[in-house]
């Protein structure tokens, strides 16, 4: 770890805060995109046996 | 083959297909050298000390908010005038990434603020156009959700987005207009006096790069699962009728 000295607490808050948006934005993202294309794929298969 | 064959979803589904992999890998390789060579291999700036360290987090996300707007502002622009749906959806899909990035630079600007300035927040007029432009990204997302017809939706969004388009472009040019804010000028610079040091500014760059192949990446995503959407929500209104 690189010696932060007296702003350890913002440089690293910054950092973790930063990061978990990032993360938790591609996260749902990617669930939102999972859910979406298995509910078309169940309507058309609806659509598909009339 | 003409750029506007991607406005069909079809053609689009199956480009965004084939370039979301590479787009995520090179971000996700991009930010992982950015951030760990700007954290752990710069040095402390001689008068902010190791807050410094923060700059590899706030400009990008300061430059991308700015710049997610404008790409939602072509984007509108196209479906106003060529009335493509998959331009539109794409302002959609657009609209939560660059609210993240909007709320990314605020967070990290106050966290650097205090300590360089004594303040978390100033009525400062970069930071205060910033915050109009976060409520407009707000504004955006509400008026898509309370809308039920999708292109009065789309319509309406636009037209929002052609207004919020003065707080974008006061945010990245209000320092150059108002002299009395806090914040400083820009730090990237093509002018080498004015630009920071090569040993920040190269990690910056890889930074930079990063955030921009995650917005591409994210933004394909989040298109494509707006595109699903509006098929699903078709096919629903035909059962629905039969």
């Amino acid at each position: 770890m690189p010696d932060l000295g007296a702003y350890a607490l913002e440089v690293g808050l910054a950092y973790t805060v930063s990061i978990a948006l990032l993360v938790v934005l591609v996260w749902i993202s990617v669930a939102q995109a999972r859910k979406a294309k298995a509910s078309l794929e169940q309507a058309e298969g609806r659509l598909k046996d009339g | 083959m003409s750029f506007w064959e991607y406005a069909n979803p079809r053609r689009f589904m199956g480009l965004s297909d084939r370039l979301m992999p590479p787009l995520f890998l090179l971000s996700g390789i991009c930010l992982a050298v950015g951030l760990i060579w700007g954290f752990f291999f710069t040095p402390d700036d001689f008068r902010q000390g190791s807050t410094v360290k923060i700059i590899y987090l706030h400009v990008p996300s300061a430059m991308m908010a700015i710049n997610v707007w404008i790409m939602m502002l072509v984007t509108s622009l196209v479906w106003l005038i060529r009335r493509h749906h998959v331009s539109v959806l794409a302002a959609k899909a657009a609209a939560p990434i660059g609210i993240t990035m909007t709320l990314m630079a605020l967070f990290t600007g106050a966290i650097w603020g205090q300590p360089m300035w004594g303040t978390f927040w100033a009525w400062d007029p970069r930071l205060t156009s910033f915050l109009i432009l976060f409520l407009f990204y707000l504004g955006y997302v509400a008026l898509w959700s309370a809308i039920e017809d999708p292109d009065t939706a789309a319509d309406l969004t636009s037209i929002l987005c052609l207004v919020g388009s003065v707080f974008a472009l006061l945010s990245r040019y209000a320092v150059n207009f108002w002299n009395q804010g806090l914040h400083q000028g820009a730090s990237l610079s093509l002018d080498a006096e004015e630009n920071i040091s090569d040993v920040f500014w190269f990690p910056l760059l890889v930074c930079i790069t990063g955030f921009v192949l995650l917005f591409v990446a994210l933004v394909l995503l989040r298109t494509r699962t707006e595109i699903r959407s509006r098929r699903l929500h078709a096919i629903s209104l035909r059962e629905r009728a039969a």
